[in-house]
């Protein structure tokens, strides 16, 4: 019976960190592939060209952990990007101070996030068809502010969180790595994040348990947005605002979590995963790059990795 | 000799990841019986049932058919031999019509289906089995005793002549139940066996004619029903004597702690009744009189359109679950696996979910409070499990059922409803939760409970009100409990 037990938390336990194993075998296959791969200046680059992604992807770890989904993140992204360099530009008006742009932006995309999550939450409608329009919306507005041209930012503090490094290590992965660890926290040992995970899990049973769950499905489209708007800043690295960033975000994101064995129906997937689910994705698409790969092929190899991930992960079979 | 049973199962062993579920069991099935397999949850029925269909291999053991040695290995075959399981849980696709689900597995010939001789071809399996359906009608839209039949006739059309029902009166009304029987008893007539596995004891002595019990993967006894009294075989299955159902208690009955006045809503209306402290009250109705949706607005889980709700004297406006709670009312939904319980998540955060403010801090969570606070409260009501990191679908009925009400011990209810606590429960469980209900009034708290089992509502209540169609008919007090006298007042005396 123990021993029985035992087997069972053992495979769980081998399932739980396959990704980090993926990730772990895709390195040494790069390093050995490649001998640029492991530098340095590659891993920072690396890392530093995923961040808004990370960033982005755990916002959609806790939508996707209630059970919804959240298309418009690409599109709330590249409207923060807009809006933010417009209002730190100055040479139509005064800019605007630093904290003062950054809080308007996040209330601005928190706002999609609001509408968004109370139609999900409080009507009852589609997480997938809501976020569908709001995406269209997002990129829509974020055209409108922008004119479709690239707004410089103007501010060097921007920049530098962007571009510098502390030791080597770009700011902006440890703002990515400070959000992850927020993040798995929340999950693993506040109220919030037990009934986040649990309304995924059995929404019924959770409300007649007295929480109100209509609140916090809302605040996780809230909380991606929120999210979304750092990932659209990071994703503003080569120094312009811009409404054509992030297209297609969203597919990543949703792609990282579940290669890091999210369920798509609610109640499973934890942070640790989705952040090596990021970084599996952001790692293959790097060494074809070193490996010359030329584009299309590696959006192929991309979705067989994808498949092959979740096949591995013996979804289905675990009844 | 051996060829008089239809079905010999001899020396059959199951083992599950090291656990024994069988343990070397004999069973005989004759032709032309209703064969009732009884035993506690856990006891093995199941799993002998599903090594008889082909859904479980076995580990050792032997088969016979007519008295043919046979192996079943899969659904398939075991389909084949002639074996037809009905599973608690149906597989019918909603969205497809009856004649469709009854023929699922064979729709046609070449990929074509021919819909003028499908439809008659279903419309004779229905007809023969005593029922008028429109079989072009979608399973979706039919109610769940004909659900029931549409799953029969979609086992016989394959030529079963082995039946094998597990607990299928669970969601069934007296007439529907009624009805199944009447079934189930020309179908024998006509040579079929049946094997009926059931928790209900009226139930397996007026339908059957004989029976195996199980305890802990074997068999403890067996025979013609005729020669078994209800004892006798609730203490085969169970292993003691169960001194009495249902325990006695003298109920201090203190001031009035709920009161409805005039409750309307979406299928009831103008219901009235009182709830005091310390008191257990019965709220009998057949299924769709209204009274789950009764004690679901009382609690916030539906929306109420007029009348009001007293608690302690004060009138409550309870909108969501989460003012029902922040009043005091707790409510056991009737099914627990789909609205009490969080499955895939630990017994202990299942058992905290309701407590979360006690055992947490700024929005942290302490594991070690959350963890005292699921060992004591699970240990009140001997919930059975080795480890509370397991998850809840880990444990048995019955003692899922106490983790759904152990999740309200330790929040200051003062109103418990129950809504059917003690459905799919085994006998053992069952006393237990009755004891536990005896111990919750027995500290002032006011319960609510619904039953349809009436033998259940006369031995716990004190008082009783009955409902059908919407409205309360009338009120009981425990001197002028009956089944009769209940029953008279839901057919309208």
């Amino acid at each position: 019976m123990n021993k029985a037990g035992g087997a069972r938390t053992f495979w769980a336990l081998a399932r739980e960190s396959l990704p980090v194993a993926v990730l772990v075998v895709l390195v040494v296959v790069s390093s050995v592939l490649n001998k640029n791969f492991l530098t340095v200046q590659n891993v920072f680059n690396l890392l530093r060209q995923n961040s808004g992604t990370i960033v982005v992807s755990l916002g959609m770890l806790m939508v996707i952990l209630t059970g919804g989904i959240d298309l418009s993140v690409g599109s709330v992204a590249a409207f923060a990007s807009v809006l933010f360099s417009t209002l730190l530009d100055g040479r139509e008006h005064d800019a605007w101070s630093l904290p003062a742009a950054f809080v308007f932006t996040a209330a601005c995309s928190m706002g999609f996030g609001l509408v968004v999550g109370y139609l999900v939450a409080y009507r009852k409608m589609a997480a997938f068809v809501v976020t569908l329009a709001s995406m269209t919306a997002a990129r829509g507005v974020a055209y409108m502010i922008s004119h479709a041209k690239t707004i410089p930012i103007a501010n060097e503090w921007v920049n530098l969180f962007n571009k510098g490094s502390f030791h080597r290590i770009p700011y902006s992965v440890m703002l990515a790595f400070g959000v992850f660890v927020l993040v798995a926290l929340v999950l693993r040992f506040t109220v919030y994040g037990r009934y986040v995970k649990a309304v995924g899990s059995n929404e019924t049973a959770v409300r007649l348990s007295g929480v109100r769950t209509s609140l916090y499905v809302m605040s996780v489209y809230v909380v991606s947005t929120l999210l979304c708007t750092i990932g659209g800043i990071m994703e503003s690295r080569t120094g312009v605002g811009d409404a054509r960033v992030c297209q297609g975000l969203e597919l990543d994101a949703i792609a990282a979590c579940v290669i890091g064995g999210a369920s798509l129906s609610g109640g499973r997937g934890t942070a640790i995963n989705t952040l090596m689910g990021v970084l599996i994705l952001g790692l293959i698409g790097n060494i074809m790059v070193l490996m010359k790969v030329a584009p299309y092929p590696q959006q192929v190899i991309k979705g067989v990795i994808i498949i092959v991930a979740v096949l591995l992960q013996g979804r289905g079979k675990s009844r | 000799m051996d060829d008089v049973y239809r079905v010999m199962m001899s020396g059959v062993k199951k083992s599950f990841a090291g656990v024994k579920a069988l343990r070397g069991v004999d069973f005989r099935l004759r032709p032309g019986e209703i064969h009732a397999l009884v035993g506690e949850n856990g006891a093995g029925k199941s799993t002998l049932m599903k090594v008889l269909a082909g859904a479980h291999a076995m580990d050792a053991g032997e088969i016979r058919i007519d008295g043919k040695p046979v192996v079943i290995g899969t659904p398939r075959r075991g389909k084949d031999l002639g074996v037809g399981i009905v599973y608690q849980e149906f597989e019918l696709a909603d969205d497809l019509t009856i004649a469709e689900n009854i023929f699922i597995d064979r729709l046609g010939k070449g990929g074509i289906i021919r819909w003028g001789k499908l439809y008659r071809d279903a419309a004779k399996v229905v007809r023969d089995l005593g029922f008028d359906l429109d079989v072009r009608a979608k399973v979706g839209d039919i109610s769940v005793a004909y659900k029931q039949v549409v799953e029969i006739a979609k086992v016989l059309s394959a030529n079963a002549k082995i039946l094998i029902l597990d607990e299928p009166t669970a969601v069934l009304t007296p007439q529907e139940t009624e009805k199944l029987f009447a079934t189930l008893r020309s179908l024998r007539d006509a040579g079929v066996s049946i094997v009926y596995i059931s928790h209900r004891m009226d139930e397996v002595f007026s339908l059957c004619d004989s029976v195996t019990i199980m305890r802990d993967g074997e068999v403890t006894g067996g025979g013609r029903i005729a020669d078994f009294t209800v004892d006798g075989m609730v203490e085969l299955m169970i292993g003691r004597k169960l001194s009495t159902m249902y325990p006695r208690r003298d109920p201090v009955i203190g001031e009035e702690v709920l009161r409805l006045e005039g409750l309307s809503g979406g299928d009831f209306s103008g219901v009235s009744l009182t709830l005091h402290r310390g008191e257990i009250l019965g709220l009998f109705g057949l299924v769709g009189s209204g009274r789950t949706e009764v004690v679901r607005a009382v609690f916030g889980a539906d929306p109420m359109y007029g009348g009001t709700v007293w608690i302690d004297g004060q009138a409550a406006r309870i909108g969501s679950p989460h003012q029902g709670v922040a009043r005091g009312v707790a409510l056991i939904p009737e099914n627990r696996k789909e609205q009490g319980l969080v499955l895939d998540l630990p017994i202990s955060h299942n058992i905290s979910m309701t407590n979360m403010q006690s055992v947490s801090r700024w929005g942290v969570v302490s594991r070690v409070r959350e963890e005292e606070l699921s060992q004591r409260l699970s240990r009140l009501l001997t919930v059975k499990s080795d480890n509370l990191d397991n998850p809840a679908d880990s444990l048995s009925g019955g003692n899922q059922q106490k983790v759904v009400i152990a999740k309200w011990l330790n929040t200051g209810a003062k109103v418990i409803i129950m809504d059917e606590p003690t459905r799919g429960v085994d006998v053992g469980a069952k006393a237990e939760i009755y004891g536990i209900i005896n111990e919750l009034a027995g500290r002032g708290v006011g319960i609510l409970m619904i039953s349809s089992e009436l033998n259940e509502i006369i031995g716990m209540c004190d008082r009783v009100v009955v409902m059908d169609n919407g409205r309360t008919r009338g009120e009981l007090s425990r001197d002028d409990m009956s089944e009769h006298s209940i029953m008279k007042l839901v057919v309208g005396g």
